[in-house]
């Protein structure tokens, strides 16, 4: 074999192996990548139904039940809200340490025809003062927080859509 | 006082690397000799110099000196002395330290070891190196600077976050950054071979080592890591394909390409351009992890230690040492002619693929870690990208990457028939049959663990095949002992580590077979999982030396009623950062692990998670076992040896 011949065999093989990296590489992209959502994207344009996605908000605060689910197992309920629209999400499993009523939250899971979501991931930092970047960023969406007036605002006035507690609309904002 | 003799060794350190730099490449360039013997000398002093910054930096948190702010931010006094020393590279500032520390150890370690070397070949080295030290220097100085003071000092610490206070974590980010850096040298030789144009045996018997030592290193780190999530998240699993977790993986693979090329270059003479390349590209990847992990840029449970205001100054970094070194290899690449000749179906055959096989399996990794971070930039989409992602793209290119393990490890060099290759091989592919279908017996139609029996088999005993035919074991059995004195130990290394490899991978596969089971108990009550009576004795509280904790008591009984173990689950909470950890309790028998997590409580009632773990230790275990292999290689003698063997020696080695 010329060493011409070769070098292109070995072209060849090269290009296979990128070739094939790429071609798996985007089929799995295609059935596998995961989309933030927060619940007012949910509300606006209900997503594809059995595709897995992130879900992102504040936990409501007065919305978190435990019970025992219907196979002994526990049950947690609560709600998750980014101030404009909310969404109820159960979870059978152990919350995280820093899992708090009034604390952002990101979880995985799907949505159920029922309006349920049903989450399989909860997560939440090992910080208590940290938000999800996509958590300030839908709170930023929604219109509730102005970044350039601080930190978010307290937790408890996230609930409901309570013009009077959102600092962005009684500077103007 | 003690810090500020940290800064300022810190400053000598900087100018001793610009020194170093400056006087080896200008040395190297001009031929002069006596600029040359400089770069040693200038090595050992950056090496002191970083020492004692460091020496100083611990000082400064085992005396918990809060007028630091590093200390005041990141340690505490009632923390045990273990976790205030380990805390000195805890913190981002620290970590960097400790970088240029092991950088400054790698150089000190060639201007030690390096004698054999040629003059300008090691000088470049050294410049190189020191040049790296550079930009980290001016890094740490510019940006983030250890020693900075407060004033006035803070009354006491505010503490380390208490998922790092753990033995695992405390001593992963070292093995982690002497992988990292190992790769540094790797470049440096490459980067000198490039201005030199000239790549040889020599180089490869060189540049093999480093990218071995760094490799065993990275294996390291990267399973302590992992060790470390599986008993400390408290999840039952072990790796969740995080952006961190990537940054590791992906230097390893492009390392273990690389010592498998070196051994083509140091054997054959052959894929030189390629081994540089790979060197480049392996050091590259390193610089990118610690980008993605110290900038802050992903956003991950890992990344406890991150500053984004800092990320544009390591993105230069990167431009600069990767983009530097990529346009030289564009330049130069092409003064390096190959002199060895090879079949396609060959020991360097089978390399190549390996190589092909590996860097494939790096670029999707690379794609799956980098893609969200784009898709958040460019098209300000909130993406991420999971396990199922790298699960489905990522197996098709282990398949034959494992299958052609253990074929191209019996294969000859230069021209090979595969039908003898197989047939040394019938007994470790019909090991490999057995598995497969003894998993689908015992555990159900479980096609992906029992790939994974499957699979582990093949390479276990693939290298044992392997072993046994260099040793003639079955054909002349009397000799074999002493053939087994005279094998090179590179060769025991290189199927010690397959065979860790195949451990590994039997390892994955039990996991691919856990079971797990969320229960609410009170007292007294039990549940069933997997052949084991899980018992809730009690649920108490304890004092731990700067925590409170609530502790379960869960007995676990086996089949026939009597107690195998009792577990003691914990939740922690530190008053100091006012923050709670899961301690899970596991017990194992290293052929499975027993795995209690404490949940909540209510009602009297605690939440358990159970999980029953077959061979999970093995995961460990096999990556421990790879690390050996690599070590086993490194003490052979020729790496000891480093001037280049006779041809006829060589060509004594390699089988026919």
């Amino acid at each position: 074999m010329t060493r011409k011949r070769r070098r292109l065999n070995v072209l060849l093989l090269c290009g296979l192996g990128l070739g094939s990296a790429t071609a798996l590489t985007l089929t799995a992209f295609q059935d596998n990548l995961v989309f933030f959502r927060s619940p007012s994207d949910i509300a606006r344009e209900a997503p594809p139904p059995n595709r897995a996605f992130r879900l992102g908000g504040l936990v409501e605060n007065g919305s978190l039940q435990r019970e025992a689910g219907p196979d002994g197992r526990p049950l947690a309920r609560f709600r998750v809200t980014d101030g404009a629209s909310t969404l109820a999400v159960t979870y059978a499993g152990i919350l995280p340490d820093l899992f708090r009523e009034g604390q952002g939250v990101v979880t995985l899971g799907t949505l159920g025809p029922d309006g349920l979501f049903r989450a399989s991931e909860v997560l939440a930092r090992h910080d208590e003062t940290y938000m999800p970047p996509e958590v300030a960023d839908a709170l930023k969406r929604s219109g509730h927080w102005n970044p350039a007036e601080g930190g978010a605002p307290p937790a408890a006035s996230w609930n409901r859509l309570d013009p009077a507690a959102r600092p962005s609309n009684e500077s103007g904002g | 006082m003690i810090p500020e003799l940290g800064h300022f060794a810190l400053a000598l350190a900087l100018a001793l690397s610009i020194a170093q730099a400056a006087l080896g490449l200008f040395g190297a360039q001009r031929g002069s000799a006596r600029l040359m013997e400089a770069a040693p000398p200038l090595a050992a002093g950056t090496l002191l110099a970083t020492l004692a910054a460091f020496g100083c930096l611990m000082w400064s948190f085992a005396v918990n000196d809060t007028s630091v702010s590093n200390v005041a931010a990141n340690s505490h006094s009632t923390k045990p002395m273990l976790y205030k020393l380990t805390a000195t590279w805890g913190s981002h500032e620290g970590s960097m330290v400790l970088w240029v520390l092991i950088l400054a150890l790698c150089g000190g370690a060639v201007a030690a070891f390096g004698r054999d070397l040629p003059s300008a070949l090691k000088a470049r080295v050294l410049a190189v190196l020191g040049l790296v030290g550079v930009g980290f220097f001016a890094f740490i100085l510019g940006t983030s600077n250890p020693f900075d003071r407060i004033w006035p000092p803070a009354p006491d610490g505010q503490g380390l976050n208490p998922v790092l206070q753990d033995p695992g974590l405390a001593f992963h980010p070292p093995l982690l950054y002497l992988g990292y850096v190992g790769c540094a040298v790797t470049f440096a030789f490459a980067i000198a071979a490039l201005i030199e144009g000239r790549v040889d045996a020599a180089w490869g018997r060189w540049v093999r080592p480093w990218a071995l030592a760094a490799w065993s290193f990275l294996t390291l780190g990267i399973a302590l890591g992992s060790w470390w999530a599986y008993y400390e998240l408290g999840w039952g699993g072990y790796w969740f394909w995080d952006p961190v977790e990537n940054a590791s993986l992906l230097p390893w693979l492009a390392g273990c390409a690389l010592l498998h090329s070196a051994v083509v270059v140091e054997k054959r003479e052959a894929l030189k351009t390629w081994t540089v390349f790979l060197a480049l590209l392996a050091f590259g990847l390193s610089l990118l992890g610690t980008f993605l992990v110290r900038s802050g840029v992903l956003n991950s449970v890992h990344a406890f230690a991150s500053d984004p205001t800092r990320g544009v100054f390591i993105l230069g970094l990167l431009m600069l040492y990767v983009g530097g070194g990529f346009a030289l290899f564009a330049w130069r690449a092409a003064a390096m002619a190959p002199t060895g000749v090879f079949a396609p179906l060959s020991r360097e055959g089978s390399l190549v693929l390996n190589n092909l096989l590996l860097c494939s399996i790096a670029a999707v990794v690379l794609a799956g870690t980098l893609y969200p971070m784009f898709a958040d930039i460019l098209l300000g989409q909130k993406i991420s990208v999971g396990p199922p992602f790298f699960n489905t793209a990522i197996l098709p290119l282990a398949v034959p990457l494992i299958g052609a393990m253990a074929v191209g490890a019996v294969m000859p060099w230069k021209r090979a028939r595969l039908f003898p290759a197989l047939q040394r091989l019938w007994w470790a592919a019909l090991g490999g049959l057995a598995a497969f279908l003894l998993c689908l017996a015992l555990a159900g139609a479980r096609i992906g663990p029992a790939l994974g029996f499957a699979a582990g088999a093949w390479l276990i005993l693939g290298a044992l095949a392997d072993i046994a035919d260099r040793l003639a074991l079955f054909s002349r059995p009397r000799a074999a002992l002493a053939r087994a004195m005279a094998l090179p130990r590179s060769a025991w290394g290189g199927a010690v580590a397959h065979a860790g490899m195949g451990v590994l991978i039997l390892g994955l596969a039990g996991m691919g077979l856990a079971t797990d089971r969320l229960a609410s108990l009170k007292a007294g009550e039990s549940v069933e999982l997997s052949g084991y009576t899980w018992r809730l004795d009690r649920v108490e509280s304890a004092q731990g030396p700067n925590f409170t904790a609530r502790r379960a008591t869960v007995s676990v009984l086996g089949a026939d009623g009597r107690t195998v173990t009792v577990l003691e689950p914990e939740r922690r909470s530190f008053p100091v950062g006012r923050t709670t950890t899961t301690e899970a309790a596991i017990h194992t028998s290293w052929l499975s692990d027993l795995y209690a997590v404490l949940g909540d409580e209510r009602d009297g009632a605690a939440v358990l998670r159970l999980h029953h773990n077959p061979l999970a230790p093995w995961i460990w275990i096999g990556a421990a076992i790879m690390a050996l292999g690599g070590a086993l290689s490194l003490s052979d003698r020729r790496v000891r040896v480093s001037a280049p063997a006779p041809k006829s020696v060589r060509a004594g080695e390699a089988r026919a």
